[in-house]
């Protein structure tokens, strides 16, 4: 039954797609450590690192997606699940740190001994172990969403509220990981990680790893997501994004399809952000900044919302743009990024993929007249 | 907007053990006022397993707000609203009472526009709703044969793949009526059926109405008189949300009441 | 005694007996020369001999001592007040307080004192300036005996309290003498409760202090009468503390309402979420700063009025922007409010990158015109001119809006296209009109609100993104399409946040408000002042 579930919803150009990201996920890595670095298939490890971050925006992408594109909630606060994932490998990167730290305390991180923490508090026990921080960096965003999605759903909070909602969260998390007496180490956040499961974080081989990782996760949310919205369930999903109400009438209990699918969003985020800390060495209250959450958003916009590829190439090529510009023409990102808001909004709302069906339905169409 | 808030989600938790009357539908008493205007006023009103009722009423009596406070959209003020002799329909949300067994059409007619009219039809099938059961479900060899006896009660074989966002208005309101049947109700709540109709549509729709009430009991709420006529059911008239008149339609056409409410006083 | 102790002692006296002047001026002299002579405890004396002399000088002289700015000049042993530093010094001759030119200040020498002398001095120079000419000075001395309780001022206290005329500072004079008597071992318990019912009744935390420390001192009654009269102060205080927070939050609560109520027209009236609102705010701000560095070099003399010059021109700055913006982007995204979102907030990113390369990335300086700037106390309220005016202002602005919705035509057929557009297009009115104008409206009044906010904040590119989620859960939180709404969300949320800052500390009283109304959208979904209607599926 479970492989009936994952494969009846794939179409073949998922299937195609999800291979891609395999590749990806495969080549990448194996050119930068197989190949001589005079070899012009060598792939450099700063690229490494860049696709790495890029297939963790665009799992983020994806699920931002499954709730806008499916769910029709427009949330402007994912990038906190993606945050919370982070801190959570975060605060496994740091108790692996040990006695390595500047202050040589083997329990306390760093920060603890400068803040004049006189002990480990509470929720950072278990962090120790990566069989523990593991399910957290599931279960918090999970837990999270779980709640805030409980409450507003049953309340029947909908549209530009349920976005405000969303945003309010993430800014009170960014106004929260700010504090000192967080636990979280404030402004500076978690850095200068040394091992990840007994592995140096700086070296190739991990970093090659966690490429891989990102892709292969990638791959199975993009699996998942495929079954889903093939399924009954996504049928029903889209008919609750298209008249809610109209699904209270038949029967459905609107509010849990939404609930599913949002804690599983913001599952998934939480898994691309414990998969994005160790490749970018760093995590700080910055990630929880709302402009982060819409950024993400706009990805989905660029691709095609309500595809499962277009979060994915949105993804890649705004972040890409973002790359090149703010090293090439600092001045020029905020324009750029600014205008290709509006203009998705205005041009172009279904996207590259939606411009893509839409040029090939008119060729189709023309060749149908034509014969 | 909605005022309604779900409250319970456990079947039995405000249905009593036996019947506390033999109607169907039992209103009594109910006044729902939003901002001081009253929609509806000390309504009452009966439905009997089997029956087929025409509700009539100038624009503001109240119709479309009876049809809200049974199906759970809002919660009136006072009243009692009963349901097969046992479920308290104002403790209830949408969800609930559309699975207790009462169906609705609305006025606008609103299908699923992204998905297929087999998909529409799917959706409304009575039967699973469970969202974990759905995740794994493909349709049974049951509920094939039920949409497609519905396709052709509706005529609409040949567009079930079409997108319910490409259908005609006419179109749209048979899908929704497909869809009423799909959903197998006890009691159908039916709001303007035959608005944008043809007069043959309309004819037929009566037919099919007809033909639904050996099986369901009916509500339909209609402007046409023709068409109300042609259904030849007992009929309420509604005026500033309480029942002005209630029998035959040449009964209630001959009451100076409601012939002041129709033509203005 | 040093050669040169003794030569400053006796050079003046020698003067005095030359010059055999008045008695007075004698005595001065003598005074005065005891004052810069000998040990420390010798010139403690001198100190309060000087104070009891009732000398018009000694005061002046005194508080010298006190600054360290007097000197006795090396070359004639006279001693001078000297006024400001440097290589030359201006001096004074004490005695006679006429000038005595310049010196070095290596000519002269420093008379030195201790904290002990500080302490005296101040005593003295607190009973002396009780009867001085000038009320200032007269109730400055009264407050400062008071937190002193220098039990020797009671002798200079009651002939000053027989001759005040000024019914306030009698009774601070009065309140000083009881917190003195009631500080004092020796007086009896029947004076010590009548004290304390009058330092009770001052009602600020120094009387709080002298009753504390009263109750540590005394026994039976007394004791009990103290602590009596503190708890009182404690719930005066309590009080006041209380007013003083929900000023701050009436003053939060106008900064709210302003940066709000733009929000609520484009948000409430048509639906539009218009991310950019927040930087309306900040043009208006920057269009204040841009007409004072015109005025500056322009027309210096109208600096004082650069803010009122600046109101209408950041409306019509930022109105016309707005006008820019629904005609050239909004008007397209009718009906997909989640669209104008994500384009509104590009373009607030192209707002600010724009200003930030035109004006830079750095917080720009906006002066505050003189009355504007400054404070007055009521009872124990701290009242800021500055504040007190922008909350002023956001009530004229409310107040002008609402007539302008509900007194003319534009109100009118504003109030028509959002509650039936075909209807309202159908009787002829021009909806495209209304609905830029509409637009031009909010942003114009955020940009009123951006010059307001240019004296409190930070004149930045940033400025506005600190506003624009307060301001759409005001308006959330009033209930949309409710004007009254905005006002009463922004004056709740504005106390609400002030009252917890005191025990959660700033940024926790904020996520906590931040977390109430989350909770608070999903009881009410539509705010406070919800229209309840029959819906429209």
């Amino acid at each position: 039954m479970m492989t009936r579930f994952l494969w009846t919803g794939m179409g073949r150009n998922l299937r195609l797609f999800v291979l891609l990201v395999l590749a990806v996920g495969i080549v990448v890595p194996a050119l930068n450590l197989l190949m001589p670095k005079t070899s012009p298939f060598y792939v450099p490890a700063y690229a490494l690192q860049l696709i790495g971050k890029y297939l963790c925006y665009a799992s983020l992408a994806l699920a931002v997606d499954l709730v806008w594109g499916f769910c029709g909630i427009l949330t402007l606060g994912h990038a906190a699940f993606f945050a919370l994932g982070g801190y959570c490998m975060g605060m496994y990167l740091m108790r692996q740190i040990g006695a390595r730290g500047v202050y040589g305390n083997p329990i306390l991180p760093d920060f603890m001994v400068f803040l004049n923490y006189p002990e480990l508090p509470w929720f950072w026990h278990g962090f120790n172990h990566f069989w523990f921080a593991a399910p957290m960096v599931v279960i918090v965003p999970g837990v999270l969403a779980l709640a805030l999605g409980w409450f507003a759903f049953r309340s029947r909070v909908t549209g530009v509220y349920l976005s405000i909602i969303t945003q309010a969260m993430t800014f009170a998390l960014l106004l929260a990981f700010f504090r000192n007496d967080m636990g979280f180490g404030g402004n500076n956040g978690m850095t200068d990680f040394k091992d990840i499961l007994g592995y140096s974080v700086q070296a190739d081989t991990t970093r090659a790893v966690l490429c891989f990782a990102s892709a292969l996760a990638l791959a199975i949310f993009l699996i998942i997501s495929g079954a889903i919205i093939g399924s009954r369930f996504g049928t029903a999903l889209i008919a609750v994004r298209d008249a809610e109400s109209r699904m209270r009438f038949l029967g459905y209990r609107a509010e849990t399809y939404k609930l599913f699918v949002f804690v599983l969003s913001a599952a998934m985020a939480g898994i691309a952000g414990a998969l994005y800390v160790p490749q970018v060495g760093i995590i700080n209250p910055s990630e929880f900044a709302p402009g982060n959450s819409i950024e993400a958003v706009l990805w989905v916009a660029v691709g095609g919302r309500g595809t499962l590829i277009g979060p994915v190439i949105g993804a890649f090529i705004v972040n890409f743009a973002k790359t090149y510009l703010t090293g090439a023409l600092p001045e020029v990102w905020l324009f750029a990024l600014g205008a290709l808001f509006i203009v998705v909004t205005l041009f172009l709302p279904k996207g590259i993929v939606g411009l893509w069906a839409q040029i090939r339905a008119r060729n189709l169409a023309k060749k149908a007249t034509a014969a | 907007m909605t005022t309604a808030q779900p409250v319970s989600h456990q079947p039995t938790a405000h249905t009593t053990a036996h019947r506390t009357t033999s109607a169907l539908l039992y209103l009594s008493g109910v006044t729902v006022s939003f901002d001081g205007f009253k929609a509806l006023n000390n309504l009452s009103l009966l439905i009997e397993p089997g029956e087929m009722r025409a509700i009539i009423g100038p624009n503001g009596a109240g119709k479309t707000t009876m049809m809200d406070v049974i199906t759970g959209k809002t919660r009136p003020d006072e009243g009692q609203v009963v349901f097969d002799g046992q479920a308290d329909l104002t403790k209830l949300d949408e969800a609930h009472i559309a699975t207790l067994g009462i169906g609705r059409k609305f006025q606008k007619p609103t299908v699923f526009e992204s998905h297929t009219v087999r998909d529409n039809l799917l959706l409304a099938l009575a039967g699973m709703r469970s969202w974990y059961k759905l995740l794994g479900a493909a349709p049974t060899k049951a509920e094939n044969d039920r949409l497609a006896e519905i396709l052709s009660i509706i005529r609409m074989e040949a567009q079930q793949h079409m997108l319910g966002a490409r259908l005609s208005h006419g179109q749209k309101q048979w899908l929704e009526i497909g869809m009423l049947l799909a959903q197998n109700p006890k009691l159908m709540l039916v709001d303007e059926p035959v608005a944008g109709m043809t007069d043959v549509e309309t004819e037929t729709t009566a037919q099919v109405l007809r033909e639904v009430n050996k099986s369901h009991s009916v509500v339909v709420v209609e402007h046409d008189m023709s068409f109300v006529r042609a259904l030849g059911v007992k009929v309420t008239v509604l005026h500033e949300g309480s029942m002005l008149a209630e029998g035959s339609l040449d009964q209630v056409s001959a009451d100076p009441r409601v012939v002041e409410v129709y033509l203005g006083r | 005694m040093s050669q040169k102790r003794f030569l400053a002692w006796l050079l003046p006296l020698l003067a005095t007996v030359f010059m055999a002047g008045s008695a007075l001026s004698a005595d001065l002299a003598t005074l005065v020369t005891n004052l810069v002579t000998g040990g420390y405890s010798e010139r403690d004396v001198a100190i309060t001999a000087l104070a009891a002399s009732g000398e018009e000088r000694a005061a002046p002289i005194l508080q010298a001592l006190s600054a360290g700015d007097l000197y006795v000049r090396t070359a004639d042993k006279i001693v001078v007040i000297g006024k400001g530093s440097g290589k030359q010094v201006a001096l004074i001759d004490a005695i006679t307080g006429k000038d005595a030119g310049t010196a070095a200040e290596d000519d002269l020498d420093k008379v030195k004192v201790n904290n002990r002398l500080r302490g005296t001095i101040d005593a003295a120079v607190g009973s002396l300036t009780l009867m001085s000419p000038n009320p200032k000075v007269r109730r400055q001395a009264a407050d400062s005996l008071f937190t002193r309780r220098d039990a020797s001022a009671l002798a200079a206290l009651d002939p000053a309290i027989a001759a005040e005329k000024d019914s306030a500072i009698k009774r601070a004079m009065t309140e000083a003498r009881a917190a003195i008597v009631l500080t004092t071992p020796e007086t009896t318990p029947a004076q010590k409760l009548a004290a304390i019912a009058l330092v009770r009744d001052r009602g600020d935390r120094d009387a709080m202090a002298v009753l504390q420390i009263a109750a540590q001192a005394t026994e039976g009654d007394v004791k009990a009468a103290a602590l009596a009269g503190a708890e009182t102060v404690r719930n005066t205080l309590a009080a006041w503390s209380m007013a003083q927070n929900v000023w701050y939050g009436i003053s939060l609560g106008s900064v709210l309402l302003l940066a709000a109520i733009g929000l609520a027209i484009t948000f409430g009236t048509m639906g539009v979420i218009n991310m950019a609102h927040g930087e309306m705010v900040m043009l208006g701000a920057y269009t204040t700063f841009v007409v004072q560095q015109v005025l500056r070099s322009a027309a210096p003399a109208l600096n004082e009025f650069s803010v009122i010059i600046a109101l209408p021109l950041a409306f019509l700055v930022s109105g016309a922007i707005g006008v820019l913006i629904e005609r050239s982007i909004i008007r397209f995204l009718y009906g997909r409010a989640l669209d104008t979102l994500l384009a509104t907030w590009g373009l607030s990113l192209v707002l600010q990158q724009g200003v930030r390369s035109i004006f830079g990335p750095t917080n720009r300086e906006v002066s505050s015109p003189s009355w504007m700037s400054g404070s007055f106390k009521v009872g124990q309220l701290d009242v800021t001119y500055g504040r007190l005016w922008i909350i002023v202002f956001a009530l004229l602005v409310f107040v002008a809006l609402l007539a302008l919705l509900r007194r003319t035509p534009l109100g009118l057929y504003m109030r028509a296209v959002t509650q039936n557009r075909p209807m309202a297009a159908a009787v002829g009115i021009r909806t495209p009109q209304v609905d830029a104008l509409t637009f031009g409206l909010g942003s114009g009044i955020a940009g009123l609100a951006g010059v307001a906010l240019s004296q409190i904040d930070n004149v930045s590119p940033n400025l506005g993104q600190g506003y624009i989620i307060d301001s759409f859960m005001v308006v959330v939180f009033g209930g949309v399409g409710n004007l009254f709404g905005t006002l009463v969300g922004a004056t709740a949320l504005g106390i609400v946040n002030k009252f917890l800052e005191p025990y959660a500390g700033a940024v926790l009283g904020k996520i906590l408000v931040l977390v109430f109304i989350i909770l608070f959208i999903q009881r009410r979904p539509r705010g406070l002042f919800a229209l309840k209607g029959r819906s429209v599926e």
